[in-house]
């Protein structure tokens, strides 16, 4: 089990955002979080890495309580995450922006770094190679110098991606990946995603595109108003009649 | 006349050594401070007391007065730098007035009247009293400080800063220590703006609370915002031309103030991003598009 939420409640004053929340994500696996508008989502997200309290419930990591801990302490035990409105930062270039996802990596102790030291110039080298590796996953390895604020939207999603992967991350937590997307860049999306599959890492993914999230997840969670509504294999989740009704309406509300 | 460039020489490389300074903090981790001057000050004053009263040889004044406002740097950042930004104005602009006041009431720093008769450096049984010694001086304490820096924003800390300065939130989620990131850069800051206040003292001689003021903190930000926020060869620029400028426009004295301010807003409007932009030491901003 790499990570585990066991009844996890956040209530923003009379708002129910999270209402005892229990699920497991599997070491190597694709789990999707979907659910309508407003379920809960990403406020899920935003407590698994610590940028939200929780109101009560617990978090473990690889069996550890993460609880409490500070979002870059989580980020040290392993996680990392994009965003649903994309968060570059703007003033650096392509490169720079994935250099700061090796931050966690960086060997050199605090003054050692400043020093013009061979030890330290061939760690810089050796991360902006694997910069440009994870760059070149992306398909963004022409752009490197460009700033970052320059790219298109859907580059700017696979920038992000590549920032999050430089982290190494035990867990990456996609938060939309696809949303704001054309068709095209949502297919070189998914062509990306599957090549993460491949590569063994475990992916928290919340998605609204039903044929993204049926393609490539072994397993999916529906969330629907703070609630865990249903959960399995995506065959199973298509006919699941909680999940039909959460989307599009119950049967009985007839229209006459 | 060889002797007033001399001396705008050496007031213009003490400004360089502030403004650097505050940029880290402005221009490189994106925080704001409207007190800056508040550490020049206490640098200057530190350095100027244990001199005078306790002759304390040049070196270890130094040393005394950069570690105090290293010291000070800390204490004002633990509590303040998790504070918003508008915020962080308030507080750092409360700070400046606070040293001002204690400067301008205590007995021990003479009040309005200040400190005099500061010694001039001897280092290793050399003396710094003559001018173009005292450039040299400047000159080397410049190029120290500009050498740090360089290599600081260069490196992965650098990057780290300029992470928090885009987005704090990001940054943290990506590992970065953001507080202490934060207070890091601001106890460095606030070290090396200390450095800027001990040549000053050491130079002039003389020093009263006049010098530390709130003008002295708009000024240097005014520096970095008018070379370039997150570029050392724009802090360079900065202080340069708005030490230089004051000088060569002494003739249109009172509308000095003015000119400031049209120079300030004709900036905002053709080039926000200050002279040098956010370009590191390179010059590219020269070549064509």
């Amino acid at each position: 089990m790499l990570l585990q939420v066991v009844s996890l409640r956040k209530y923003f004053g009379g708002v129910k955002a999270l209402d005892d929340i229990s699920f497991a994500v599997q070491s190597g696996e694709i789990l999707g979080l979907i659910g309508p508008n407003g379920a809960g989502k990403t406020t899920c997200f935003n407590v698994i890495n610590g940028l939200l309290p929780p109101t009560s419930g617990s978090i473990y990591l690889e069996g550890l309580p993460i609880d409490g801990l500070t979002p870059y302490h989580r980020a040290r035990r392993g996680l990392a995450r994009t965003f649903q409105n994309i968060q570059l930062f703007s003033g650096m270039t392509v490169l720079e922006n994935v250099l700061t996802g090796n931050h966690l990596s960086e060997p050199a102790g605090v003054l050692l770094a400043i020093l013009p030291l061979p030890k330290i110039k061939r760690a810089e080298a050796q991360a902006r190679q694997q910069a440009m590796e994870w760059l070149s996953l992306v398909g963004l390895q022409g752009r490197a110098e460009h700033p970052a604020d320059s790219l298109a939207y859907g580059e700017q999603r696979r920038l992000e991606i590549a920032r999050a992967l430089a982290q190494k991350p035990k867990l990456l937590l996609l938060d939309e990946p696809a949303a704001g997307l054309n068709p095209r860049e949502t297919e070189d999306l998914m062509i990306l995603l599957a090549k993460l599959r491949q590569l063994g890492l475990t992916l928290l993914v919340i998605e609204h595109d039903m044929c993204l999230v049926m393609g490539l997840c072994q397993r999916i969670i529906v969330l629907d108003q703070g609630q865990v509504i249903a959960s399995g294999p995506p065959a199973d989740i298509q006919r699941h009649p909680r999940v039909i009704e959460a989307y599009l309406g119950r049967e009985d509300l007839e229209v006459e | 006349m060889a002797a007033y460039f001399l001396h705008l020489a050496i007031l213009a490389g003490i400004y360089i050594i502030l403004t650097i300074s505050l940029n880290l903090i402005i221009g490189y981790a994106g925080q704001v401070s409207l007190g800056h001057a508040a550490f020049y000050g206490i640098g200057a004053y530190t350095s100027a007391l244990v001199s005078v009263y306790w002759h304390f040889p040049f070196p270890l004044a130094l040393t005394a007065a950069v570690l105090t406002t290293a010291v000070c740097g800390l204490a004002l950042g633990l509590p303040t730098l998790r504070l918003r930004e508008d915020y962080l104005a308030i507080v750092t602009l409360g700070f400046g007035v606070i040293v001002d006041m204690v400067a301008l009431n205590l007995e021990i720093t003479g009040g309005p009247d200040g400190i005099v008769g500061i010694p001039a450096p001897i280092i290793l049984g050399l003396s710094f009293r003559s001018q173009p010694r005292y450039l040299g001086l400047v000159v080397l304490c410049v190029l120290s400080v500009l050498g740090l820096t360089y290599r600081l924003v260069q490196s992965y800390h650098g990057r780290a800063l300029r992470a928090i300065r885009d987005h704090e939130v990001t940054a943290q989620v990506m590992g970065i220590n953001t507080p202490a990131y934060k207070i890091a850069v601001f106890t460095l800051a606030a070290a090396l703006a200390g450095l800027a206040g001990v040549l000053y003292a050491h130079y002039i001689s003389f020093i009263n609370p006049e010098s530390f003021g709130l003008h002295t903190s708009i000024l240097a930000l005014c520096m970095v915002v008018l070379g370039g926020m997150g570029s050392l060869a724009g802090s360079i620029v900065g202080a340069l031309i708005l030490s230089v400028l004051p000088e060569l426009l002494r003739r249109f004295h009172a509308y000095q103030d003015l000119l400031y301010g049209a120079l300030l807003v004709g900036l905002l409007i053709w080039r926000p991003e200050g002279i040098m932009g956010r370009g590191n030491m390179s010059l590219k901003f020269l070549q064509k598009e």
